[in-house]
């Protein structure tokens, strides 16, 4: 197995390569939602996963919790490869890995009380007494901001989103996991719910010891949390770099484009100033050759149909996986935009 | 047969249930005044009377259902006789509620067993799909595709009339429905992601079908179940009105209705009155049944 050193993160506590997931469609093709992708999130990380919608960030991150397992490709976690255990095996490793994900509501059932629902990973391994559990989901309660005495008896539909967010994060965490998935967890909020919701997330992983990988398509949000930031485009990963660096100095043009699509509250750049990406992503039943991104890039040439650009470290910590990778010029000048608009935005 | 009969429920009257089983909200009750919970609160107390006259039948100050007294045969109503008495004197409305036992028992029992069977089925289909839902929803599209009444003919006269029979063969003939209207309840729930993250947290199949899964369905089926059990109530009037229910001397609705035809010029009361007990009880339950079962179609909110 191919073990390069991805963003030279010492021990790395998952580390997928090569995942590859495919659907079946009714009329017999088939979807190429992730085509062999790898990385590494380190101990203690939090690493974002960013791209539009239909890039296969959801279907990576779930297929990391092995919900469904991937076609092909492999995922360690913690020295331990979740592809080849046994349901059961499987099932007690799972505990170490909990998600949330995007619709606080649906994460619910509607007929239990929230007591119930956060001491349910705990009654699934009789962790405990009731008593014990009891104790535990009111501790947990108090953690994300829920007052147990008072609410716990309560159904999802008495909450707003936000809290049924702070019900799910309890619940994710009532069995001490070591890592935490975050489908797009605060996407379905509104921006004020976002903010607490992310500050909730922080204080969570401080609190416990998480390593967190942060699904988003929410530039902003994945830049406040990420230590880490992945592009995905179209089932692949585009780059992969600290979160301040591929911020200020992106080299993949996609990364470029989707930064540059960030409405800059600045009323002197006109629409036209900024170049913005045309056209819809190719339909993953019919990928195009070589680089998925070459034909909304700009910078596309033969090559680029012929040869599938590798994911390589182009600078210490920084993989892009293009033939014509930006040069900082450009990325000078994301640079200035971005910490205008962060000015501007705080 | 089984299939929801179309019983004209007025739709406001239906509404009016759930201001019942609901918190009131400034919204419903300013919209919903007391006076529009009437028909439902009569439906409900219907039952009620029925369900307390079956089970307390021998305990009430009502007369015998079995004492024949041949100088009072073939009376109308009077004080003594309420409904009036048969052929051989024996009291008509001491019949119609001992007659409720077996209407209820057929109800509430063949529901039971479909409910219970299908619906287990059915969660199991709907939640694991693949193969076992491939064999499940041929096994019930098989089922389904006998004309119901033939088959119940014939499970009657192969296993014998009976009240044990007779609950059996509907409850059986109940289970493909059920089986489907829970397969596709499960189908729906099992994509929510309240499922995802029950196995996230590392639930095996029977604990989320059991946790998750049922409690989600079990609302809707049940809400069905009214609605069937008073078809069940009517199937079994059928069949003791072609006298392949329960033995003579046990009083049914069915058999009731079914023993005062010949006598109908000279005590219409005799089929009339059964018939408007069995009516209203079956009314009552749809309108609750079809009241509850729209109330948890809409409200996911539950």
């Amino acid at each position: 197995m191919n073990f390069q050193p991805l963003g030279s993160r010492p021990d790395p506590l998952l580390s997928v390569r090569d995942l590859t997931v495919e659907f079946g469609t009714k009329d017999g093709q088939t979807v190429h939602a992730v085509s062999g992708i790898s990385f590494d999130v380190a101990m203690g990380e939090t690493l974002g996963l960013v791209g539009e919608s239909g890039c296969g960030k959801s279907t990576t991150s779930r297929a990391v919790m092995q919900l469904p397992p991937p076609t092909a490709g492999s995922v360690v976690f913690d020295g331990r490869e979740l592809t080849s255990l046994s349901s059961l095996e499987l099932r007690k490793t799972r505990t170490q890995l909990q998600m949330i994900f995007q619709d606080p509501v649906s994460s619910l059932n509607p007929r239990r009380s929230v007591e119930d629902i956060i001491a349910e990973p705990l009654a699934t391994w009789s962790r405990g007494t009731p008593k014990e559990r009891k104790a535990k989901v009111y501790e947990l309660m108090e953690a994300v901001g829920l007052d147990g005495t008072v609410v716990g008896k309560r159904r999802r539909r008495e909450f707003s989103g936000g809290q049924c967010q702070r019900i799910s994060i309890a619940r994710a965490l009532a069995l001490e996991p070591r890592m935490l998935i975050c489908d797009e967890a605060v996407s379905a909020l509104d921006v004020s719910v976002q903010a607490q919701i992310l500050n909730l997330l922080q204080e969570m992983k401080q609190r416990f010891d998480l390593t967190v990988i942060f699904v988003a398509h929410d530039l902003a949000v994945v830049k406040r949390v990420s230590d880490r930031v992945a592009v995905m485009y179209l089932g692949k990963i585009c780059e992969i770099a600290p979160a301040d660096l591929l911020y200020a100095a992106p080299r993949h043009h996609y990364t470029a484009a989707l930064l540059a699509s960030i409405p800059q509250p600045d009323p002197t750049i006109r629409p036209g100033d900024v170049p913005v990406l045309s056209g819809e992503p190719p339909s993953p039943t019919d990928p195009p050759t070589g680089c998925r991104f070459r034909t909304r890039c700009p910078r596309a040439e033969d090559r680029c149909a012929a040869e599938v650009p590798e994911l390589t470290e182009h600078s210490p910590g920084h993989l892009v996986a293009c033939h014509f990778p930006l040069e900082s010029s450009v990325a000078v000048d994301v640079l200035r935009r971005q910490t205008d608009a962060d000015v501007l935005r705080l | 047969m089984l299939q929801q009969s179309e019983l004209p429920v007025d739709a406001n009257a239906a509404d009016l249930v759930v201001a019942a089983f609901e918190a009131p909200d400034p919204v419903s009750s300013s919209r919903r005044s007391w006076w529009r919970m009437i028909p439902v609160a009569m439906c409900c107390l219907w039952l009620l009377l029925v369900i307390v006259g079956a089970l307390f039948a021998s305990r009430l100050p009502i007369q015998s259902p079995s004492a024949v007294k041949p100088i009072e045969r073939l009376r109308g109503p009077s004080w003594k006789h309420w409904f009036g008495t048969d052929n051989l004197g024996r009291d008509l409305f001491a019949r119609s509620v001992y007659g409720a036992r077996v209407s209820l028992t057929v109800g509430v029992v063949s529901v039971v067993i479909g409910l219970v069977i299908g619906g287990a089925v059915g969660i199991v289909a709907g939640y694991l799909r693949g193969r076992t839902d491939e064999f499940i929803s041929w096994v019930v599209d098989v089922l389904l595709s006998f004309p119901s009444l033939v088959l119940l003919i014939a499970l009657v006269a192969y296993r014998g009339s009976g009240l044990t029979n007779i609950c059996l063969a509907l409850g059986f003939l109940g289970i493909p429905i059920y089986a489907r209207l829970a397969r596709a309840h499960a189908m729906t729930i099992g994509g929510e992601e309240f499922v995802l993250a029950a196995r996230a947290s590392g639930a095996g199949k029977l604990r989320i079908l059991w946790r998750e899964i049922m409690p989600n369905v079990l609302p809707t089926l049940s809400a069905y179940g009214l609605v069937s059990m008073s078809l069940a109530i009517v199937v079994e009037g059928s069949l003791s009105f072609l006298g392949l229910s329960v033995s003579v001397p046990t009083p049914s609705w069915g058999g009731l209705i079914a023993g005062g035809q010949s006598f109908i010029r000279q005590t219409p009361t005799w089929i009339i009155l059964p018939s408007v007990v069995l009516c209203l009880t079956v009314l009552s339950l749809n309108v609750i049944g079809e009241r509850l079962r729209r109330r948890f179609e809409v409200g996911s909110g539950g």
